[in-house]
């Protein structure tokens, strides 16, 4: 019997696992697809958001604001990809300005720091990559960019370290309670008992909830679209640029920076019935380009390399869900967490934490808890660091992801890694392999290679990504099993 | 009156071939492509290029070759016959790797491996 | 690990093999090739179908056949190669490399050559809607796969791109047992050679869909559908003319681009019509001493002719090695005029001694009888009848020296007329 079961392993799940792996508690977070993070945390903005946009009183508003603080020092220790980028809000007329007034407002009242309305001059001078024909911005320098798979990675990857129990390819098919007031979970990987759930489930949260009696979650997922840029269009500015949200509220398409040195554009919003529905749309997709033109003017589309979707958890409650189940004791939901998520993830573990504490749980904290994580990124090292590293392990010598400057040595160590990666977007995400302008193309059959020979499978067996998504048919030039021998 | 492209070299000439007249051809860049022009409407022949598998090498697949064209009609005997074959390295461009019956043309080796 | 040679180049496929054995039989003493790869020969060694050779050896030979006869030749000629080694940066004419057992190298080169090839364009750079798919790869992609690695990547087969590469990979699968249900080419033309359009799509039956592309890929984890469209002449697609294919694997053959990653970041100018750098007569870049050539300055059809424009870049970077450099003089620059694309060299100087300057050039659509017109801003130079003229096909005329030393002004345009003019 587990004292916690997580349900989901994206962002949140991750989080809630790393915190929960501070106690003396026997955890286990059971994630329906064969890595974590290929849910709502696969594809998103990747912003850590100053929070200013947030209903004032919220959860999110607290937790968001919490979540992006704590993300600094947490981020260093676990060597996740972060960076500092301010937001700007910009307005070309009156009716605009309003809006940036009400965030400013908002921005004050949820106490995010340095938040401040800036005149046309300033906003230029700050960023000069703006549509020179902006009137006024908002300005808020506490915002980040961070990759959003490391992030979670590694926040998983240490609670697995510190006695999580991870189980991959587990969806969760029911969970009913039984007398004695704990769960008997049931899944594709087995039965299991906790005594209280974590709802976790991101785009599914509503499914899980449904399975303990919990019919009040409407909840409707939004795709949301994405152009990526190559490198060369990853200055074009240094900070994170929105327009002003428009009559309904929607925060608009935004253009920033990755962590990577590519620039995104996106998202539109637009309802998809499956959680997991993340084609792109074409001429949606091209309305983007009018959209982050009219903020950053210099973005030259011909530089995209890669469009990606994401969905968004919306319910019916314009905050997140975040409680024991008034219906199910015991049962804790983590639902509608649509942006600010990846913001807030942090503070939203440490809410789950206190929720439990309330629901009766004291555990004691570890006396060891493992809390720090370093990965190698041979490209960010100088020549003599390499010399170094190659001296140590010649397979950093082999150098993979041409577009990307990954070694052998970096994806061998991917794969040994406390969570193992068996598809080739797995190793993507976590070393960077195939995110260059060549998508793949270099790359891809080799990764392919490496990973058969380090998991012992037949390069049959290894996905693109999800189970199913296989790559490879037969071997060539193979006898028919009815010619064999004749 | 037959229109073909000629495949002998990328020029990719553009013949008349007159079947009712001997099969005369009309249109050709080059001596090779009057050959091919008739060829191809009589007994079309071509040159397949293929792998067969390979042990002891850098890459499990040695690339191979009909050493001359072989009628239409025998490809897929041709390529059924690769699947039977198995190489062991080294091998030398030029190298025999097996008879297509019927046609007296061998697949080659294209690749020192 | 510090090193030192005469000529550097960079990559061992075609191109830079020619180059290096060119500029070794030029006089360079060291000459050092360095390649990514674990054997040379660059992507002849997945080009397994024949077709190179006819004009350099007046030969058809395999793509390995070809690359056989330049490996021999620069181990006959002293050639020192390096494999499974990348070139990480190209900074003030030092090439810095790593590989497993050398560690970094920073190699001191009298002169370098760059000859990394292409690569592939991809389905996002082209933003094909749908579904994120396994199944979805590039031409070239499933040619490794296939021909080195010795693995079939599908069944039912639609190929996006009538060039060369994907009328190759259409012929490839069929032969192994694949079932390709169709090419769609988005122009009204083919891009690739009429020889390819009858050995690997007439020969087996598959459909050619011109003015056609691909709308929608549909397929929870592995292609299972694809939905094409035809289009306008705005190349927009025409609402009601979707067809859909049963298939579980989308090769795609959609353009190729220079791979100048290092030469952009040495701050070597690039041409934005070739996406390779701007190159001289004897394909000296801008930058002196750093020479190009192959896929790498500009997208070839037939080896053969980057076999001689390699041939010319080793041995001017064997000459620049030994000091004698060609720099200095006025230099032509070449201007495309109507219905050309873009011209390799781009610049061209007039005091060297050369007798003739080789001008490659693509032209923008299909066009018969012409007559291809040099001219400067006075009059035309010269001038050269071509009976049938494509952009798929690269075209070369060349130009004798004493014509261009009698150019007035400093720009020469190179054009297409209807009828000849003197």
């Amino acid at each position: 019997m587990y004292d916690v079961l997580i349900v989901g392993c994206g962002i949140i799940g991750a989080a809630t696992a790393y915190e929960l792996s501070r106690y003396n508690l026997s955890v286990a977070v059971c994630e329906r697809f064969n890595d974590v993070a290929n849910g709502v945390t696969k594809a998103n903005s990747a912003i850590l958001h100053a929070g200013f946009d947030c209903p004032v009183g919220s959860l999110e508003a607290r937790l968001n604001v919490e979540g992006v603080r704590m993300a600094k020092e947490l981020c260093e220790k676990l060597d996740v990809e972060r960076r500092d980028l301010p937001t700007f809000v910009i307005a070309f007329d009156e009716r605009e300005m309003g809006e940036l007034r009400m965030l400013y407002d908002r921005g004050i009242a949820n106490s995010v720091p340095g938040v401040r309305i800036v005149d046309r001059e300033e906003a230029l001078a700050l960023e000069p990559g703006l549509n020179p024909e902006l009137i006024a911005a908002l300005y808020a320098p506490s915002s980040a960019i961070v990759n959003p798979w490391e992030y979670a990675i590694a926040l998983a990857e240490t609670a697995v370290r510190n006695g999580v129990t991870l189980h991959l390819n587990s969806r969760v098919t029911a969970i009913e309670k039984q007398e004695d007031g704990h769960f008997a979970v049931s899944t594709t990987t087995g039965e299991y008992t906790a005594r209280y759930v974590i709802n976790a489930g991101g785009a599914f949260s509503a499914d899980v909830y449904k399975m303990v009696g919990g019919n009040d979650l409407e909840q409707t997922n939004f795709c949301g679209q994405y152009y990526v840029l190559d490198k060369s269009q990853g200055g074009i500015v240094n900070s994170v640029v929105f327009p002003c949200p428009d009559e309904h509220g929607f925060k608009g398409v935004l253009v920033a920076p990755t962590v990577h040195g590519n620039l995104i554009v996106g998202p539109d919003s637009f309802v998809v019935e499956n959680g997991d529905c993340v084609a792109t749309v074409s001429p949606m997709l091209e309305q983007l380009q009018a959209h982050g033109h009219r903020s950053v003017p210099g973005i030259n589309f011909r530089e995209v390399i890669h469009e990606y979707a994401g969905v968004r958890p919306n319910t019916q409650v314009p905050d997140f869900i975040i409680g024991e189940s008034p219906i199910c004791p015991g049962f804790i939901n983590l639902a509608g967490i649509k942006s600010p998520g990846l913001s807030a993830a942090p503070a939203i573990a440490k809410e789950c934490m206190q929720i439990l504490r309330q629901c009766g749980l004291e555990p004691a904290e570890k006396d060891t808890f493992i809390d720090t994580r370093r990965r190698m990124k041979f490209r960010e090292l100088n020549l003599r660091q390499k010399e170094e590293a190659i001296a140590q392990n010649p397979l950093y010598g082999r150098v993979v992801c041409r577009c990307e400057t990954v070694t052998e040595g970096e994806i061998v160590e991917a794969i040994h890694r406390p969570i193992i990666p068996r598809s080739i977007d797995a190793i993507k995400r976590r070393t960077g392999a195939g995110m260059g302008r060549c998508q793949g193309g270099f790359c891809g059959p080799r990764v392919h290679e490496i990973l058969a020979r380090e998991l012992g499978v037949s390069p049959r067996d290894i996905p693109m990504d999800e189970d199913g998504t296989y790559i490879l048919t037969s071997p060539i030039k193979e006898v028919p099993a009815d010619e064999a021998g004749v | 009156m037959i229109e073909l492209i000629c495949i002998v070299c990328p020029q990719g000439c553009r013949l008349r071939v007159d079947p009712e007249n001997g099969c005369a051809v009309t249109g050709h860049g080059c001596p090779r492509g009057e050959v091919y022009g008739r060829k191809e409407v009589i007994a079309p022949t071509r040159v397949l290029t293929s792998i067969v598998r390979i042990e002891g090498a850098l890459h499990p697949c040695c690339p191979v070759k009909t050493a001359d064209a072989i009628p239409k009609e025998k490809i897929a005997d041709a390529m059924a016959l690769l699947r039977t074959v198995r190489l062991t390295a080294p091998v030398a461009i030029g190298d025999t790797v097996a008879e297509i019956d019927g046609t007296g043309v061998s697949w080659v080796v294209t690749k020192d491996m | 690990m510090r090193l030192e040679y005469d000529v550097v180049v960079v990559g061992g496929g075609p191109a830079g093999l020619a180059a290096a054995c060119s500029a070794k039989e030029a006089g360079a003493g060291r000459v050092l090739v360095l390649e990514r790869d674990k054997e040379a020969g660059g992507i002849l060694n997945q080009c397994i179908h024949n077709g190179f050779g006819l004009h350099y050896f007046k030969e058809e030979l395999t793509g390995p056949e070809y690359a056989h006869r330049f490996i021999k030749q620069a181990a006959q000629l002293g050639v020192e190669l390096l494999l499974d080694s990348m070139v990480l940066a190209i900074e003030d004419k030092v090439v810095y490399a790593v590989n497993i057992t050398q560690g970094i190298m920073e190699i001191h080169g009298g002169a370098i050559v760059l000859a990394m090839g292409c690569r592939e364009r991809t389905r996002g750079a082209i933003a094909i809607p749908g579904d994120r798919s396994a199944g979805i790869l590039t031409a070239g992609m499933a040619q490794r796969y296939i021909n080195m690695e010795g693995w079939m990547v599908g069944k039912r087969v639609v190929v996006l791109g009538s060039g060369d590469i994907g009328l190759i990979m259409a012929r490839r699968m069929t032969l192994e047992g694949a079932k390709v249900l169709a090419c769609v080419e988005l122009c009204p033309y083919s891009n690739g050679l009429a020889r390819n359009i009858v050995q690997c799509l007439d020969d087996y039956n598959i459909p050619l869909y011109l003015s056609h592309t691909i709308t929608n890929i549909v397929g929870k984890e592995r292609v299972e559908q694809v939905v094409i469209s035809k289009v306008d002449e705005n190349r927009k697609p025409v609402p009601g003319s979707e067809m859909a294919f049963d298939c579980d694997t989308v090769l795609l053959s959609v353009g190729l681009i220079p791979e100048n990653e290092l030469t952009r970041a040495a701050g070597i100018p690039l041409d934005a019509r070739t996406n390779g750098a701007v190159v001289y007569e004897n394909m000296e870049t801008e930058v002196d001493g750093i020479f190009g050539c192959g896929n790498v300055v500009h997208v070839h059809d037939l080896v053969d002719f980057v076999t001689l424009e390699s041939r010319r870049a080793g041995a001017a970077a064997a000459r620049y090695a030994m000091g004698a450099a060609e720099g200095g003089g006025q230099a032509l620059t070449l201007r495309n005029g109507s219905g050309v694309t873009y011209t390799v060299p781009q610049k061209i100087r007039v005091d060297t001694d050369q007798k003739a300057v080789t001008v490659f050039f693509r032209v923008n659509d299909t066009y018969r009888n012409m007559t291809v017109v040099v001219r400067d801003s006075d009059r035309n130079l010269c001038s050269f009848k071509r009976e049938r003229l494509a952009p798929g096909e690269m075209e070369k005329i060349t130009i004798p020296q004493k014509l261009l030393q009698q150019a007035a002004g400093d720009c020469l345009t190179v054009e297409l007329i209807q009828e000849v003019r003197v």
